[in-house]
This record gives C-alpha cells, sequence and structure tokens, in this order.
C-alpha cells in the first residue's frame, strides 16, 4: 500500500473542478468524479476542502462521497481492477481469473499490489453475455481467461499511466443475435424528430399514448400517460431524464442501444423535451459504462453541430433542447427513478417517498418524465411509422418489440428483439438454452422460473420482464445462486430503511446457513415470513424485490431447500464455533488445552 | 368541521383530518396510536422506521409520509402487520449493540418501550454485535452508534436548529450516523439546548451527567406503554364501532 497522503490537499485543484460547475452544489457528483481522478482518493481533508469550496456543511459532501462504491475514501493504487461478480460471471470462471491475478501480483481480491494495482469485486457491470469480465480504470475488458492475466498484467506494471484499450480483452461486443423491425431496423438520425416537430406537443403524446408504449425498465407504466402528467404540471421548468443505470444483473440491451442506436436514444429524449415542454434533458450513465461517455459526447456535439440539439432545434422556432450526461458512481440503487434524482441533484441514492410522483415533483422539484434508454428508443420509431404500425407488434397489453437479454448456459448469448408475447420456450430454442432448468427472468429483482411456466409470454400481462434472462442448466447448484442474489441486494441496499438495510442482511444469512446444512424446517418458515417482511415494509422497489428469489424458488423450486433440511431433534448447536464466537466477543484467545 | 374536512377510516374507526396532513398525524389527534420510532410531531417524517407501515386501501404506505386522501380505507392493528413490525422491531435490536439493563436511557427509550408493548421477550434473529465507535469527545453530549438506528430524527431536528450537526455516512449496513466533522462532535456547533441533543429515541445522543437521574418508578414508561398518551386522547363515541376494530 502507498503510504496515506501526508500533504495538504491542493485546493487549488478543487477550487477550479467546483469553478467548473458554477459552484453547484447539485453537480456534487461530478465535482466528487473529477476530484477523485486528480487526487485518486477522497481523504477527509480533501472532501473538507470540496465543502469549503462549494459552501455547504462537510458531513453533506461525506454523505455523497461515502455512499457510492467507486467513490474511495481511502488510497487505493494506481490501477483499479474491479471484477464483476454475478451467478453467471461465477459460471464462466471469474473466480479462476481472479485467482490468477492474485497469484501474478500476490495480493489477494480486496487488496493492493506493492506497485499499486488494486484487485476487488463488484456488483454486475452488464457483461453477462461475455463473463467473465472487469474495468480496469474504467476500461472493460471481457471474455477474460486465465491465459490473458500474465500479459495484462505485465503491461499494466510497464507504464505509469497504462493505455488500457490497447490491452488484450479490451472492449465488448454488441452481440445482437436477432434484430426485430422497431428497434434494430434501419433508422436515419432525425426522421422521428422532424415528424414530431411538424405536429403539436399534444398530438405527439396522443400518438404515443396511441401506440400503447409502456417503461421498459420493469414497471410497465404507460408512457403517453406520464409525459402527459408531466406536462400538464405546473412548473417553471420541466425535465426529461433518461434512465441508463442499467445495474439489474443479467441486463445489458440499454448498453447495446447506446452503442449501436445512440440516435434512436437521442431522438427519443429530444421527441420528449418537445412533448413536454423541457429545455433540459439528462441522462444518467451508471459509471459502469463510462468507457461509452466519449463516443456518447461525440454524439451530441453532432447534433448540436447539424441543429438537432440547441436553439431551435431543427429549425423549429421557439424549441431550443439540449441534453447533459451524468455519470453515476457505482449504485444499484440509482436505477430505481427517485434515488437517480437525488443522484442527479448530488445527493446519496436514497429513494424518495412518494406522493409526490417525478412528473409533479423531480429534479429540482420541478415537473420530470424518467423513461428508460429502450422506452426512448422506441419513440422515433413511433413517430416515424405511426403509433398503429408499432402497436401491431405484440400482445393485447404489450405492444412493440422487446429486448431480451440472453446468459449464463445458453450457446448464444447476446441481445434478441422479439415481439412481446413470446414464449420463454422460443427464447430459449433461439438462444440454444435447451438444457435450461432454471431461468431468471428480469434479473436478481425478477423471479427464478421452473421448466412447468416455460411455456409462459413474455408479456406486462403474463411472464412480466425487463429483459434480463439467465439460464441455468442441470449442473447448476440454484440455492447457491440465491444466496448470490441474496449478497447483491445486501451490498446494493442503500440502508435508509429498516427493513431492507436489515432483512436483507438476514436474509443472505439464512440462505447460507441452508446452503451449509444448518436449517430446519422451522428456519424455512421463518425464513418465507421474514422475505414477506421485507417484500412488504420496504420504502422502494429495492427491497419490495429483493426477497423475490427466495420467494419464487420456494415456490417453485422447494426442492432445493427440503434437500438440506436436518430434522429439528438433531442437535444444531456446534459447541466449537460457539466457544469460538464467545471467545471472540470477549477478545480472549483460545488456547490449546495441554494434556495432564 | 368546515367543506375542507377530509373523513376516512382506521381499522374501522372514522377520523376526521385536515387536507395534506398526513395519516400518522390524523390518527395521533383523534387517538389511535400507529407505532414509529422516527416521527415527530415537530419535525418532517423521514420514513426511516417503516414500523408505521399501515394498509391504505389495501396497500402498505409507511402513514407517517402517506397524506390522508379522502375515504381512504386503512388498516392498522392487524395481526399480519403487528407480526411484521415486530420483526423491524427484532431488526434493530439484533443489528446495534443494546444494553437495555444498564443503559442510561432504560425506561426512557423508545425503542425498548415499543419492544415491551409487542410482548418482545428474546430474539429470533440472530445478533449482529457490530462494532461501533463512541465519540465522547464533546464536553457535554455523549454519542454511542452502539444504539443508534438511524432514524435521522437528529438530523431532521439539526435542520430544524439551522445547523448541519448530523448526517449518514455509508449505504446499506455500512451505513452510520456521521457528524459534521471528521474530528468528532467536539468539533461541531452543537449545543446542549439543541433540538438535535434532545430527540434521540434511544440512547445514542444523551447529554453528560443527566444519566439515571430519574429512579425505577418514575422513568417514562415504567407506569405506562408508550402511546397510551395518545390513546388517551380518544373519545369513544363510537364505542361500537371499536369493539369490532
Amino acid at each position: 500500500m502507498p503510504a496515506r497522503a501526508a500533504s495538504p490537499p491542493p485546493r487549488a485543484v478543487i477550487a477550479e473542478i467546483v469553478a467548473s460547475v458554477g459552484g453547484d452544489v447539485t453537480r456534487l457528483m461530478d465535482v466528487l468524479v473529477a476530484v477523485q481522478a486528480q487526487l485518486s482518493f477522497l481523504s477527509d481533508e480533501t472532501l473538507n476542502a470540496v465543502a469549503a469550496e462549494l459552501k455547504v456543511p462537510y458531513v453533506e459532501v461525506v454523505d455523497t462521497a461515502s455512499f457510492y462504491a467507486f467513490f474511495a475514501r481511502e488510497p487505493q493504487g494506481r490501477v483499479q481492477i474491479r471484477f464483476s461478480k454475478t451467478p453467471v460471471s461465477m459460471m464462466k470462471g471469474a473466480a479462476e481469473v481472479v485467482r490468477a491475478f492474485e497469484d501474478a501480483l500476490d495480493v489477494r481480491i480486496g487488496e493492493t499490489s506493492a506497485d499499486g494495482i488494486r484487485l476487488c469485486w463488484t456488483s454486475d457491470i452488464g457483461m453477462a453475455d461475455q463473463e467473465p469480465a472487469c474495468l480496469i480504470d474504467g476500461m472493460v475488458f471481457t471474455n477474460l481467461e486465465v491465459r490473458d492475466v500474465a500479459r495484462i498484467v505485465n503491461e499494466l506494471r510497464a507504464t505509469d499511466v497504462p493505455a488500457t484499450a490497447s490491452l488484450p480483452k479490451a472492449g465488448c461486443a454488441s452481440n445482437v443475435r436477432l434484430r426485430g423491425d422497431v428497434l434494430f431496423a434501419p433508422y436515419d438520425r432525425g426522421t422521428g424528430l422532424r415528424n414530431a416537430l411538424g405536429m403539436t406537443p399534444e398530438a405527439v403524446i396522443d400518438e404515443v399514448t396511441r401506440s400503447g408504449l409502456r417503461g421498459r425498465g420493469g414497471a410497465g407504466f404507460p408512457t403517453g400517460m406520464k409525459w402527459g402528467l408531466t406536462r400538464r404540471a405546473p412548473g417553471d421548468a420541466h425535465y426529461i431524464v433518461c434512465n441508463a443505470d442499467e445495474g439489474e444483473p443479467g441486463t445489458f440491451k440499454d448498453r447495446v442501444l447506446l452503442v449501436d442506436a445512440p440516435d434512436l436514444v437521442f431522438d427519443g429524449m429530444t421527441i420528449a423535451g418537445y412533448a413536454l415542454g423541457a429545455r433540459s434533458g439528462l441522462m444518467y450513465l451508471r459509471a459502469e459504462y463510462a468507457f461509452l461517455l466519449g463516443d456518447l459526447e461525440r454524439n451530441l456535439a453532432e447534433r448540436r453541430r447539424l441543429g438537432t440539439l440547441g436553439t431551435n432545434v431543427c429549425g423549429h422556432a421557439g424549441f431550443d433542447f439540449d441534453i447533459r450526461i451524468q455519470l453515476g458512481a457505482g449504485a444499484y440503487i440509482c436505477g430505481e427513478e427517485s434515488a437517480l434524482l437525488e443522484s442527479l441533484e448530488g445527493k446519496r441514492g436514497a429513494p424518495r417517498d412518494r406522493p409526490p410522483y417525478p412528473t409533479d415533483r423531480g429534479y429540482l422539484g420541478k415537473p420530470t418524465a424518467i423513461n428508460n434508454v429502450e422506452t426512448l428508443a422506441c419513440v422515433p420509431r413511433i413517430l416515424e411509422r405511426g403509433a398503429k404500425w408499432f402497436a401491431g407488434f405484440g400482445t393485447a397489453e404489450s405492444k412493440g418489440t422487446k429486448l431480451m437479454c440472453l446468459s449464463g448456459d445458453c450457446s448464444k448469448p447476446g441481445v434478441y428483439e422479439v415481439p412481446f408475447g413470446t414464449t420463454l420456450n422460443e427464447l430459449l430454442d433461439l438462444a440454444g438454452g435447451e438444457q435450461a432448468e432454471a431461468v431468471q427472468v428480469s434479473g436478481a429483482a425478477g423471479e427464478c422460473v421452473a421448466p412447468k411456466d416455460f411455456g409462459r409470454g413474455l408479456c406486462y400481462e403474463d411472464l412480466s420482464t425487463a429483459g434480463a434472462t439467465m439460464v441455468f442448466g442441470p449442473q447448476r447448484n440454484v440455492l447457491e445462486i440465491v444466496l448470490q442474489f441474496a449478497e447483491f441486494f445486501a451490498d446494493e441496499s442503500c440502508g435508509w430503511c429498516v427493513p431492507c438495510r436489515v432483512g436483507t442482511v438476514l436474509l443472505k444469512d439464512s440462505i447460507q446457513s441452508t446452503l451449509d446444512g444448518h436449517a430446519t424446517r422451522d428456519d424455512i418458515i421463518a425464513l418465507e415470513s421474514l422475505a414477506t417482511t421485507v417484500a412488504t415494509f420496504s420504502r422502494c422497489g429495492l427491497g419490495q424485490t429483493a426477497p423475490n428469489p427466495i420467494l419464487s424458488t420456494l415456490r417453485n423450486f422447494p426442492q432445493i431447500y427440503e434437500s438440506r433440511l436436518v430434522a429439528a431433534n438433531d442437535v444444531r448447536i456446534d459447541v466449537g464455533r460457539a466457544v469460538e464466537d464467545a471467545a471472540a466477543i470477549q477478545r480472549r484467545a483460545l488456547v490449546e488445552q495441554v494434556a495432564p | 368541521m368546515n367543506e375542507r374536512t377530509l373523513r376516512f377510516s382506521i381499522d374501522g374507526v372514522p377520523i376526521e383530518a385536515r387536507p395534506e396532513q398526513s395519516i400518522i398525524a390524523a390518527c395521533d389527534g383523534a387517538g389511535v396510536y400507529i407505532p414509529r420510532l422516527c416521527y415527530r410531531e415537530d419535525l418532517p417524517p423521514g420514513g426511516q422506521c417503516r414500523l408505521c407501515t399501515v394498509n391504505v386501501n389495501g396497500r402498505p404506505s409507511a402513514a407517517c409520509v402517506t397524506p390522508v386522501t379522502r375515504a381512504a380505507v386503512v388498516e392498522n392493528a392487524t395481526p399480519a402487520l403487528q407480526a411484521h413490525r415486530k420483526a423491524l422491531i427484532e431488526m434493530l435490536f439484533v443489528e446495534g449493540n443494546h444494553p437495555c439493563p444498564f443503559c442510561e436511557k432504560s425506561g426512557d427509550c423508545d425503542l425498548q418501550a415499543t419492544g415491551y408493548r409487542f410482548g418482545l421477550s428474546g430474539m429470533t434473529f440472530p445478533y449482529r454485535f457490530p462494532k461501533h465507535e463512541i465519540d465522547a469527545s464533546h464536553p457535554e453530549i455523549f454519542l454511542d452508534r452502539n444504539t443508534c438506528i438511524l432514524c435521522g430524527l437528529c438530523v431532521r431536528a439539526s435542520h430544524a436548529d439551522g445547523k448541519s450537526v448530523f448526517g449518514f455516512e455509508g449505504r446499506g449496513a455500512r451505513q452510520r450516523l456521521a457528524v459534521n466533522s471528521a474530528a468528532g462532535l467536539s468539533a461541531t456547533d452543537i449545543e446542549v439546548a439543541d433540538k438535535a441533543a434532545a430527540v434521540c429515541p434511544v440512547g445514542c445522543i444523551v447529554v453528560k451527567r443527566t444519566g439515571y437521574e430519574k429512579p425505577y418508578g418514575e422513568r417514562p414508561f415504567d407506569d405506562r406503554s408508550i402511546g397510551s398518551d395518545i390513546e388517551a386522547k380518544r373519545i369513544p363515541v363510537r364505542a361500537s364501532k371499536e369493539g369490532h376494530a
């Protein structure tokens, strides 16, 4: 470990960064990202200086700086390697790759090598179709193999500031396996936008309403209704926010859209801006996708040059609109729309209680529509081809197509654009997942589905999904997968409310104890009761859905619990371990008994 | 009662409320107790403890942050809700280190009193035995994070004081109460007269040299249960309806 910086914080650096955002405390995320990039970590002294420059209390700056996984409060070394830890990455050999890095650097995960290379685990980085994957100083590396490790480590050691993009396995593939008619069909930039600008904002909202478009992030709220509520809500400013905080384990479709179809997304945001009467759009991009930022910013710059952003967009007098991209800093909870707003305002990503809803009081307290990347990408196509055309795809309640993200035990992992209503079986056939014994639908927050349900349709009115589809074959231990999801939620709980903060940890420990063969039938009854409390009493979607993998496997795969139970009258206390625990609490050392 | 008065019912008891009033405030006024640990009528609600979760037209909602709606049917003391609440109280006991028998706040502690009200006699969840720092740096105020339940009352009270003495730090199970200086409480501008020094519902923030002043038998919860002051306000005009609530 490098010695803790003893020199005073370079106040001038901090002052310049704060000045670059106009001293605006709602830009604290940007300030902390920039300060950390310059000073490598956020010490107490640094945060004091940030607080002083922004003229806010120190404790407010600490609140934000300590919340996000990618902000470091301690020295971190000069290179950060973050490995994606998910059930799929572990299935694909992440543990072996990490071990190879540990051996090559002579450190354990969580530590920093003598020459300043730090290894750590992180939550799903959106590469489930090309795991094992990691981020090295923000650059993504995919399909890692043990034999890649020596070259990567050697090159990281060779230079102070490694050119990560030129290392082996740098970058990621889009893996679009099936192009449907809506999102992956050819689209000329601006077509839908120009059509929208030829209509009144109300007519644009009507068209979107008639198309039947619903939110693709999971909740399925009708987009036209959300826009209408936002437009009609009183306020001296209105905002459109694009939720690109794609953190749900097993999801990666938004990343692919941002790479392969950014014009659909930005046209969609601009159309939304016009419909809502907004002058500003914000895209909240997760820190794990920071490597996309350069291309996205270049696209925005080009749009400004072409006049599809800026004053009088596309020559439409009086419609001024621009887009800013806000980078996150590693927090799954920020995909929850009200937590995302808090983060956009520079605060910890703790969700808000509703009402008021964001459509009434959102970003900076103004009416705000928050839409998923995929939802916004549908909009220009609706304005280009018409609501009727769009509504011709899908089912009665679920119009259009859906991007499905296939990963795990399937031979063709990647993105599939299918009409809503496609069955899980059809999807598994397309992706070469015929061996599936369990499928986690809609990510960690979704449910674990057994073969008896594979004939169900993927749509809001049946098997509702935001797209993540993790396939598990007969060789997998489903209870271990449940444990990994439970660990994920315990790591990502924001901590605000009691049922989620404490409950997710207790759930994780209970699953661990079951896996270890310590649980009785009564413990499983207690587990189900605890899971119900967490689901019922938690403040936001994270806690409300965190027990889903447990509750759905209790329902669909009871045998994975049954097979591990011990009889209630068996002795359940491990005396040796109890003595060790007691000694640890009393801070006594156990000594070996010497025979008399 | 004027025309803007909203009527709703809780466990069958009719309640009248002002528009914009929260369910918990309206019920407090009418003498119906909804359990809570992080709500005070003189501070904005925070929604942290979730103990006041009630079913509003069948949907679980925290009563402190949910405004009254006309003709809402609210369920409060159902066996299912009470069981969930008991689990939450237990979660708080196992999350921290709560030495009730010798805690300065014993007999005047909202968590302990709520535990008694719910008949909590032992823990079914495993204790977590976390390690916490004690901050005794301030000459007059003592900060013991072992009993902190992260209710946020001191954070909100400090804002009401026009200060920012307290805040939060970290997330999830690592979240803890932070103070406005890396050097500890003594480096902040907290004063004994501050509301922030007085609102802690447990034994985390206590004024020094005031502990154990009240003998057993005279402590606030020695002879009454928590919430009984609210329930005493109840005017039993519709006693027949209460019976089946």
